[in-house]
């Protein structure tokens, strides 16, 4: 096993987001193929709209329709599309100024190649084929050669508005834990337990993390802990947790591993919940294959005084 | 109002810097790992322990490493029991310098430990930076950080206030200078390569980095015991600006002009100025923002083009400037750090050392 692990780690996540009068309006104008922009107190045209004006702060909602059709404001190729972005060829990241508009939105344009784009150049809206109601039912941007298009007429008022959108997102990571996680991690996989030393205070850690929180030194002496312990302190699980197959109630407890000073967490079991006290003594159960103890259950050893292990609570 | 005047603000200095040698990946290190020698380099620097330390304060962000509360881990890098006062900024370690900064100017503390650390090898760098977009009319379209700062490029170099030439200039002398930097990671001659987003090519864009950065601020007399020389922050400001892009004049940053005239960078002229410019085109805007002729030498640390470990970049400009009033090569130095896309947030601190 390599002395320093890692893994890959996903996070993805659905944000639903609350959608205020005006952002609601905008988006389900392009689901409609209508694209609204508001008027700011001194009369300028915002695409994409907000709600508040940007200078004075003061809550707008006059949404105005401007043309699908507009103005490339600034551009940048894109030679490398990357996940999520809106084309998967190469294409021109564009602000656009839609005719009507005082102000420049972001979003992609399809064209052959950098050489065909530049400031100043007319492009038209390329509606999505299935519209949800998100920057997105605007696929992307297109040539355009000529005068600006024409609005719809829309008032801005839509019989079934969006209220809400659901902005999913998922980012990759790969997790290192470093070198003193990693020792306990590879240590466990021979069902041993390691913590480390402050060369300090001469706390022993468990897991250890790499630093003594009292000192803020690198602990670097590894230490094998355990197997067999002693609970510290404990409380009776009443309420089943979703998808765990453990029957209720059970006890959880702090257990502080013979050599530690610091307790570890774990499931109590082999003894009726009612009868788990401090002081108890424990060593840990593996099952097949597991990657930590399943639970400890009682040592048959007689009880800890409790003045060995008090500064462990 | 009792129309008495305020009493005089104490005056708070920059007594110690210390920084990580900046790498492509720290892998087998824990963030608290690779942050604990800088936090012990920096309490070395001037003899105090952890213990001594009035206020604490750190900048990082859950979104680098890909995990939840990621900041209370590296607390155990600085020794938190018995408990101390400590804050966190999900931002620049220059934020958290600047929250520091108020405390101790609320006499609340004499001394602060502030650090900032990021592991951009974690996660996608330019993908980890669209979350912090817009998340409506942005975020779903997953612009890239390299994206944006190429629109922005694209936009000066139509206002005709730079080319490509004049870029592929600011990267090769930030690389050129960091060579006399140790803790660099990209130095020398770098070559310009192929567009990444055009007009950007990769000599136009930081590497990617991972680091940490630590500064101990003293207030007053317990500056000067501290530091032979310290550097005295004679102002600090922090100005943000629309998050929309096509709201903005790209080619222009007016929070950092009115950041840095709000800190007293233009009372009088500064020698040096450490820019976090991520990409070569913002020192291009910064310059012409922060009135930076040039008399004034920008970045010799090699800027961020030269490192950029996201989230300590900003705290270094910080560090580096002080750093040069330390030792005596400056005499008055700008220090600038930037958040958001395009230079949407920036923070300018002007840094003086005591008159020669």
């Amino acid at each position: 096993m390599p002395e320093v692990l890692k893994a890959p780690l996903v996070v993805a996540f659905p944000f639903t987001r609350s959608l205020g009068p005006v952002q609601s309006a905008f988006l389900t104008g392009l689901r409609e193929r209508v694209v609204l922009g508001v008027r700011t107190t001194d009369g300028r045209t915002l695409v994409p709209p907000v709600e508040y004006d940007p200078v004075t702060a003061e809550e707008i909602g006059e949404l105005v329709e401007v043309a699908p059709t507009g103005t490339v404001t600034t551009w940048a190729w894109n030679p490398a599309p990357r996940r999520g972005q809106p084309l998967a060829t190469p294409f021109a990241w564009v602000l656009v100024r839609l005719d009507g508009a005082d102000t420049a939105l972001l979003h992609a344009l399809d064209a052959p190649g950098p050489h065909s784009v530049h400031t100043g150049m007319r492009v038209r809206v390329r509606w999505a084929r299935e519209r949800t109601g998100a920057i997105t039912d605007i696929a992307c941007f297109e040539p355009h050669e000529g005068g600006p298009g024409r609005p719809t007429g829309h008032s801005g008022a839509f019989g079934n508005p969006l209220t809400a959108i659901v902005t999913p997102a998922r980012l990759d990571y790969t997790y290192t834990p470093g070198r003193a996680q990693s020792a306990y991690i590879n240590a466990l996989s021979e069902r041993r337990t390691v913590g480390e030393r402050c060369p300090s205070c001469h706390k022993v850690y468990v897991p250890p993390r790499g630093a003594c929180p009292t000192c803020g030194l690198a602990t670097a002496e590894r230490v094998e802990v355990g197997p067999r312990g002693t609970v510290t302190t404990f409380c009776i699980v009443n309420i089943k947790a979703k998808n765990l197959d453990i029957e209720v109630p059970y006890v959880y407890a702090h257990i502080a591993l013979d050599g530690a000073d610091l307790a570890l967490h774990a499931r109590i079991g082999g003894i009726p919940y009612d009868q788990v006290r401090m002081g108890l003594r424990v060593e840990p159960v593996w099952t097949e294959d597991a990657r930590y103890p399943d639970h400890y259950r009682p040592s048959g050893e007689p009880d800890a005084d409790y003045e060995t292990y008090r500064e462990l609570l | 109002m009792t129309g008495e005047e305020a009493p005089t603000p104490r005056d708070v200095a920059v007594v110690a810097f210390a920084q990580t040698e900046h790498r492509r990946s720290t892998e087998e290190s824990s963030e608290v790992e690779m942050l604990m020698p800088v936090l012990h380099e920096v309490l070395a620097r001037t003899g105090l322990k952890a213990a001594d330390i009035g206020f604490t304060c750190s900048g990082s962000s859950d979104y680098l490493a890909g995990r939840a509360f990621s900041f209370t881990l590296a607390l155990d890098g600085v020794g938190a029991w018995p408990p101390i006062s400590e804050s966190h900024v999900e931002a620049d370690g220059a934020w958290a310098l600047y929250e520091a900064w108020t405390k101790l100017l609320t006499t609340d503390a004499d001394t602060a430990l502030v650090y900032s650390y990021g592991t951009s090898s974690s996660g996608s760098i330019r993908d980890v930076l669209t979350r912090q977009l817009d998340p409506y009319y942005l975020a779903p379209l997953w612009p890239d950080a390299v994206a944006l700062a190429a629109l922005q490029a694209q936009a000066l170099v139509d206002a005709g206030d730079t080319d490509e030439t004049a870029l592929a200039a600011v990267g090769a002398r930030s690389r050129a200078d960091a060579t006399a930097n140790p803790h660099a990671q990209l130095t020398g001659n770098v070559p310009q390569g192929d567009y990444v987003v055009r007009p950007l090519r990769t000599g136009d864009c930081p590497p990617v980095s991972d680091g940490a950065a630590a500064v101990i601020l003293a207030a007053g007399e317990r500056a000067r015991e501290l530091c032979e020389r310290p550097a005295w922050i004679r102002g600090i400001d922090h100005r943000i600006e629309a998050h929309a892009l096509g709201v903005r004049d790209l080619t222009d940053s007016p929070s950092a002009r009115l950041a840095a005239e709000h800190a007293g960078a233009f009372e009088r002229p500064v020698d040096t100025a450490e820019l976090h410019a991520p990409f070569s085109s913002q020192e291009v805007i910064l310059r012409k923002a922060l009135r930076l002729d040039g008399s004034v030498r920008v970045n010799p640390s090699g800027g961020a083009l030269a490192a950029n470990p996201v989230m300590a970049a900003g705290l270094i400009r910080i560090g580096e400037a002080a750093a040069r009033i330390h030792s005596g090569e400056s005499d008055r130095a700008l220090a600038h750090a930037t958040s958001g896309p395009c230079l949407q947030q920036n923070l300018v601190a002007v840094l003086e050392g005591d008159p020669r």
